[in-house]
């Protein structure tokens, strides 16, 4: 096995290996366990959404986003006001509550819709955001942009705390509806919610898949490689920059509204900078940026090892207990470091296969004595 | 409910206005980039001027109070702003780091602060004035050491601008974690207890510890602009800012002034987190959130250039005091919690107009 695929298989061995052990010693029941694990790997979809959005933006057109908790706050805020219902108390003040989950009549299936309509509007309010942050500073050089962006999610969050009928200020929303929520009992929920987590990052992988592969997608890897010779063929350069950042942010748009629904609820401090921007970042280095499959293997490893540093304190000596989230926090930023400085292209490395078209020559090769791919004389 | 509608009420018409003028304006100035481009470039550039020192002359009558603790802000913003135009200028990278180094300097001030006691009318003794030193010298030594394990490997392969920022920003969360290991995260003092604010002409609240402030900032400024103007190693960064193959190849050693570029930036950085503790607190927390009013200044003034960094800096600071000091009943005025979102708007507008900034080169 090549050395680079040997260290990705082991980092994955070791953290499954870990987390099924210690929670399996941990847990009394069964049923324990395997629920453990259910709330494991929904947290690491959701987070892979977020990964691979920014996927999108940083691994594919090189572009610099460091307010990915701007776009995931503005997706769950969005959802969770199309979703519920208009507030009926004085003391719980937001704006809209369109209340799509409870409506709709014969078309709500079970809430179903009203949690696609969520999605999409988060994917919409988040594509408006990112665009009119752009306008700015996607023309400029990548350190522009990424200080803006981290302007955005401290705005936002200064406005989710002060405005207080906008979103009900720091105590923030609750009960916010949770898609075939009827179907089953509340503990067997999770499961059904993995379900969901799991359909919708699938769905968002396949389309980048594709998108990266067709002529749309080399040409924002054209542009990460070389901005003036891909401007020199006559690309629209701004343009295709642009397209992948509202694409990304639309993406982590819909990772909100799904991370809002398996909540349930939120506050202003649930979008920090660590969790809503640092450990994304943290994933995207480790898995390997250019690679959705390294996104997603990123979001694995990385929430992987919190859950399992988390799974280790209770058996650390008191003093050292109380302070083991920040020796975990310790450890994320290390790992870009040594992720920057030893393995560049993370865990997975760039896939080299750029073109649906080239896999396609690869896989039949042409019979020999054909004439050679290329213009030929007619 | 009935408070933001009524905010929304006035907002809504005040920033239709708002818009209807800013079209207007982008007409103009597209005819005007179209036929002449220089001009159009003192236009923009001098209405600049004239904005901000518009505000300052209106804050020096209407609001004096606002515009002084503008001032006390907007000289720890320039020390950190004036490290972030270093960096920028001679490694070519955003120092995402740059928060956290401030915050972290002051906690390593608070770490060696020994002994009580005041000087005069300070609120602090002598122990602070070591503890200061003890951090700028952490800080910078701590800074060169950062470069040496991270920065500097990736400069030798030849990594991108963007990879050392990202890099920055690991270092930044490890910054971050040791100040949470250490100190915890909840808000910390120098010295506890009231200090009242003494009355000074023309109606100016001020506690002795702030003129400290403003006095330590400028003075550490003038040196540094005595270092970049005066000697030889200011020459040497200078012409690194301006183009590091050149000064390489003019025989200048590029790796002492990065080296000295560290010490600088660092110290200041030390220096302005300190500073900052001594007006209100220091939290770990801030570290990240000081990087808005930090880059707003330093883009303001234009990236690279340490003249622009104090001048971004000060329109910064002077701006989020009184945009909140004024009781209007809109955002963002007279909501506290909206400084970032003011510095926020200096940024983009500067982004829209003029991205190099007041001083900046073309």
């Amino acid at each position: 096995m090549e050395r680079g695929r040997l260290v990705a298989f082991l980092a994955v061995a070791a953290i499954t290996a870990g987390i099924v052990g210690i929670s399996a010693n941990d847990s009394e029941t069964l049923g324990g366990f395997v629920s453990f694990l259910t709330v494991f790997v929904t947290t690491v979809a959701i987070f892979a959404v977020f990964a691979v959005g920014l996927n999108v933006q940083w691994g594919y057109t090189g572009i610099f986003n460091f307010g990915v908790v701007a776009f995931f706050m503005v997706g769950a805020y969005t959802s969770a006001l199309v979703t519920k219902e208009p507030s009926s108390s004085e003391f719980v003040k937001y704006v809209g509550g369109l209340g799509l989950a409870e409506g709709l009549g014969p078309l709500n299936l079970e809430g179903l819709t009203g949690f696609v309509l969520g999605a999409l509007a988060a994917a919409a309010v988040s594509g408006i955001v990112a665009f009119l942050v752009a306008i700015p500073a996607l023309r400029l050089r990548e350190d522009y942009l990424a200080i803006a962006t981290i302007g955005v999610a401290e705005v936002f969050r200064r406005i989710a705390i002060e405005e207080e009928g906008l979103v009900n200020g720091t105590r923030g929303l609750t009960g916010i509806p949770r898609p075939l929520h009827d179907l089953v009992s509340a503990p067997d929920y999770k499961y059904i919610y993995l379900a969901i987590a799991v359909v919708v990052l699938v769905i968002i992988f396949v389309a980048i898949e594709r998108g990266a592969r067709s002529p749309w997608g080399r040409v924002l890897k054209a542009i990460r490689e070389d901005e003036l010779a891909t401007a020199a063929s006559g690309k629209n350069i701004f343009a295709f920059r642009m397209q992948a950042f509202v694409l990304g942010a639309m993406i982590m748009g819909v990772g909100g509204a799904v991370y809002a629904a398996n909540q349930g609820s939120i506050v202003p401090d649930t979008f920090s900078h660590f969790f809503g921007t640092f450990i994304i970042w943290a994933m995207l280095m480790v898995g390997g940026s250019g690679s959705n499959r390294g996104a997603i293997l990123g979001a694995y490893v990385v929430w992987g090892f919190w859950t399992l540093t988390g799974l280790i304190q209770p058996h650390l000596p008191e003093a050292l207990e109380a302070r083991t989230s920040y020796i975990r926090d310790l450890l994320i930023g290390l790992l870009i470091i040594v992720v920057l400085l030893l393995r560049p292209h993370g865990l997975m490395g760039e896939e080299r296969r750029v073109s649906l078209f080239a896999e396609h020559e690869k896989r039949e090769p042409p019979p020999v004595g054909a004439p050679a791919a290329g213009p030929t004389e007619e | 409910m009935a408070e933001l509608g009524f905010r929304v009420l006035i907002a809504a018409p005040v920033i239709v206005f708002l818009f209807l003028v800013l079209g207007a304006v982008v007409a103009l100035l597209a005819i005007l980039r179209r036929e002449h481009p220089d001009v159009l470039d003192a236009v923009v550039g001098a209405s600049l001027f004239v904005l901000f020192g518009a505000l300052v002359i209106w804050a020096a009558i209407e609001a004096r109070q606002y515009l002084v603790t503008g001032i006390i802000v907007g000289s720890i913003i320039a020390l950190g702003a004036l490290g972030i135009t270093l960096i920028y200028g001679i490694l070519k990278f955003a120092h995402f780091a740059h928060g956290d180094m401030m915050m972290f300097g002051a906690y390593i001030a608070l770490a060696a602060l020994v002994g009580g006691g005041s000087i005069g009318p300070l609120s602090f003794g002598w122990g602070m004035i070591f503890a200061m030193f003890v951090s700028l010298a952490v800080l910078g030594v701590g800074s060169i050491a950062i470069d040496r394990v991270v920065y500097r490997p990736l400069r030798r392969r030849g990594s991108g601008t963007v990879v050392l920022a990202i890099a920055s920003l690991g270092v930044a969360i490890v910054l971050r974690a040791i100040m949470l290991l250490w100190w915890g995260p909840d808000q910390q003092l120098y010295v506890s207890g009231i200090h009242p604010a003494r009355e000074f002409p023309f109606d100016i609240m001020l506690k002795p510890d702030q003129i400290f402030i403003v006095a330590t900032a400028f003075l550490l400024m003038a040196m540094v602009y005595l270092l970049l103007f005066r000697t030889k190693m200011g020459k040497a960064m200078r012409a690194m800012s301006d183009n590091a193959e050149l000064a390489r190849v003019a025989g200048i050693d590029t790796e002492q002034v990065v080296m000295w570029t560290w010490i600088i930036g660092g110290a200041l950085a030390a220096v302005a987190g300190i500073l900052l503790g001594i007006q209100s607190n220091m939290k770990p927390e801030l570290g990240f959130t000081l990087l808005l009013p930090l880059f707003a200044g330093a883009v303001l003034g234009g990236l690279g250039s340490p003249q622009g960094a104090l001048v971004g800096a000060m329109i910064v600071g002077i701006s989020q005091e009184v945009f909140v000091g004024i009781d209007l009943p809109f955002p963002p005025f007279g909501v506290p919690g909206y400084k970032p979102a003011v510095a926020f708007g200096i940024l983009i507008l500067i982004l829209l107009v003029r991205p190099r900034g007041l001083f900046g080169k073309t």
